[in-house]
């Protein structure tokens, strides 16, 4: 008998007008997990991730997290989550500590509080001396690592990370999923979305996603296994077929932006 | 719960004094507007052109001209005119008046007998000719009496105008124009506010956090309130240094109700702001819905009690119109808020009704 996931779906979707964008989306990830969204761009993994971060109300279908209905209990569930979307979204006008220290205020975090994770983020990140420079003047690399620092601010048990590794370099890539290891190590739950096959294997559970619809989902090696392939780039093109390319950027994709 | 709110609120404020320079357009706006419609928009006319037939050529024709000259309203044209080109003046607009002097006007200057004097005047902005006409007639009869100092007339009536007895159409068009800035600008200030988020992609991380719509929305109001009302004692003291608008009545009330009104104008903005999808929609939405009703529907210019009903049912929906007569009773009249209160109570009211539409209109979702 396993414990109650910590993120559930069941026959979710969403459709935008005539377009669905998550068709009948079923899963479940348990705590401390790393559970990783492959797809193409448009496959609707940001759908599927801001339904469940109580941003879009899904169409249909039954969504939990942390136990919090996504229809009914999004603000509990707001509490609990953290969430980096596929846009920087820090202030670029603010201060590194500003931007903390309005994050930190809007999940209601004492002063005092703040003071002390500006400290310990700070230092961690080894940012300290640009604790007074503008967000806008920080490298990509350490934009990306001090979005997801303020994501987990009020230390939520979940996190949700939409693209998080989008144009950075493969050395930035690799030091950011060392963090995202050190997260699921201290028992938090990741749920990360990405395009590169590469960090597809870093993943200890993953769904391809293509056109709104999970094709398949298990353990990168239990995949590889079943296929008889050897990396996920030659499983995820098996399964999409050579005329979709991981990277081709099509129409839908403009939604799941706006 | 306060501490978000007062998160936004700081936010808000390290925003704004950031960005030094869209707080100089902040601040330097609101003085070229005043300056630049304060001087343009007047309907008091001076310099008026006007040529002169004289076929009398006497001391007394001439001194018929001299009159219309002496307290520069009217301008003379400098030459002669002849009857065939009256016309062709009007047209090329280089006079709006003529007057023609019969050649027996001197004789006709005895007792007994009636002189006459032709005006023609241009009258195609209709407005214009009526001022011109009232002006000329008014020079005439001092022109009159002079001539007959002696005989009392048979009825004199003495009016005494009250709180503007020039007549000085700046003081009745500032007051106006400083409710016409305040709304422009405080509501164009938070009309951006929330569309700025959405188009950077912050608001989707604020709206992932706890936060409810009331600490969105009041905690952008409240900075801009600051703002708003700095931009008030701007307009307020141009006003005054450059037209010499009276201030006759409590400064303090006026600062209250322009405050009242700035709250007014910030929650208009905002509310188009939960509407509009970007920046540039947002502010075109704001500079239409302010500009165009405050000047035509508000008594800006044309007084409300002489529009048509249905205009005037839509001009008692707009702040303006009832700060219009807050700002104009109090700077002008010297009225306190024994008369000003229903209007104050009204204004008021928008305020909280526009702030709470904005904070029911805010989406806390991205659909």
């Amino acid at each position: 008998m396993q414990p109650e996931p910590v993120v559930y779906a069941e026959h979710l979707s969403k459709r935008f007008g005539s377009f669905t964008a998550v068709d009948d989306l079923s899963l479940s990830v348990q705590q401390g997990e790393i559970f990783g969204f492959l797809g193409a761009n448009g496959a609707g993994k940001t759908t599927a991730i801001r339904m469940f971060c109580g941003l879009l109300t899904p169409t249909s279908g039954i969504a939990r997290v942390a136990g919090f209905d996504v229809h009914t209990e999004a603000r509990k569930i707001k509490q609990t989550i953290g969430y980096m979307s596929q846009k920087f979204s820090l202030y670029e006008d603010l201060t590194v500590a500003q931007n903390i220290e309005f994050y930190g205020g809007i999940y209601g975090l004492s002063r005092a509080e703040i003071i002390d994770k500006t400290n310990r983020m700070l230092e961690e990140l080894k940012l300290e001396e640009r604790r007074h420079t503008l967000t806008r003047s920080l490298p990509l690399g350490w934009k990306q690592r001090l979005a997801l620092s303020v994501a987990m601010l009020h230390d939520p048990s979940i996190v949700f990370l939409d693209e998080p590794t989008g144009g950075v370099d493969p050395i930035s890539r690799r030091n950011f999923w060392r963090i995202i290891y050190d997260i699921a190590a201290n028992g938090k739950t990741v749920f990360v979305t990405t395009h590169y096959m590469d960090e597809a294997e870093y993943c200890g559970r993953l769904s391809i996603m293509y056109q709104g619809r999970i094709i398949e989902l298990g353990k990168p090696g239990e995949l590889k296994e079943k296929y008889g392939l050897k990396s996920m780039q030659e499983i995820f093109v098996h399964l999409v077929g050579e005329t979709e390319p991981a990277d081709k950027p099509n129409i839908i994709s403009s939604t799941e932006n706006g | 719960m306060r501490r978000r709110l007062l998160a936004i609120v700081r936010k808000e404020f390290t925003h704004i004094f950031r960005d030094w320079r869209t707080l100089l357009i902040i601040i330097l706006m609101p003085i070229l507007m005043i300056v630049l419609y304060g001087y343009a928009i007047t309907l008091d006319m001076r310099n008026i052109a006007f040529g002169v037939i004289d076929d009398a050529r006497t001391p007394e024709s001439r001194a018929l001209v001299e009159a219309f000259t002496e307290n520069g309203f009217f301008k003379p044209l400098g030459r002669e005119v002849n009857r065939q080109e009256i016309e062709q003046l009007f047209m090329r607009r280089d006079a709006l008046m003529v007057i023609v002097i019969p050649r027996e006007f001197s004789r006709e200057l005895q007792p007994g007998k009636r002189a006459r004097v032709q005006l023609l005047i241009d009258a195609s902005d209709s407005n214009v000719g009526t001022f011109v006409s009232n002006y000329a007639e008014q020079v005439l009869q001092l022109y009159n009496r002079r001539l007959n100092g002696s005989i009392p007339l048979l009825y004199d009536i003495a009016p005494r105008i009250f709180y503007n007895p020039d007549m000085n159409s700046t003081y009745f068009f500032v007051p106006g124009l400083v409710a016409l800035i305040l709304m422009l600008i405080s509501a164009l200030l938070t009309s951006i506010a929330i569309t700025r988020e959405k188009e950077t992609g912050t608001l989707e991380q604020i709206l992932v956090s706890p936060v409810h719509s009331r600490e969105i929305i009041l905690g952008k109001v409240f900075p801009y309130i600051l703002l708003g009302l700095m931009n008030a004692a701007i307009i307020l003291i141009s006003a005054r240094l450059l037209f010499n608008v009276p201030m006759r009545g409590s400064l303090l009330l006026l600062g209250m109700l322009s405050l009242v009104y700035v709250f007014v104008a910030l929650s208009f903005g905002l509310m188009i702001s939960t509407v509009a999808k970007t920046q540039l929609v947002a502010m075109f939405m704001t500079l239409m819905a302010t500009i165009l009703p405050t000047i035509m529907l508000s008594g800006f210019i044309f007084p409300v009690s002489s529009m048509p009903e249905p205009l005037q049912y839509l001009a008692r929906i707009l702040p303006a119109t009832y700060f219009l007569i807050i700002i104009r009773g109090i700077m002008l009249k010297g009225v306190g808020l024994a008369e000003l209160w229903p209007d104050s109570l009204i204004l008021t009211g928008l305020g909280f009704f526009l702030v709470v539409i904005a904070i029911r209109r805010f989406r806390m979702r991205l659909e």
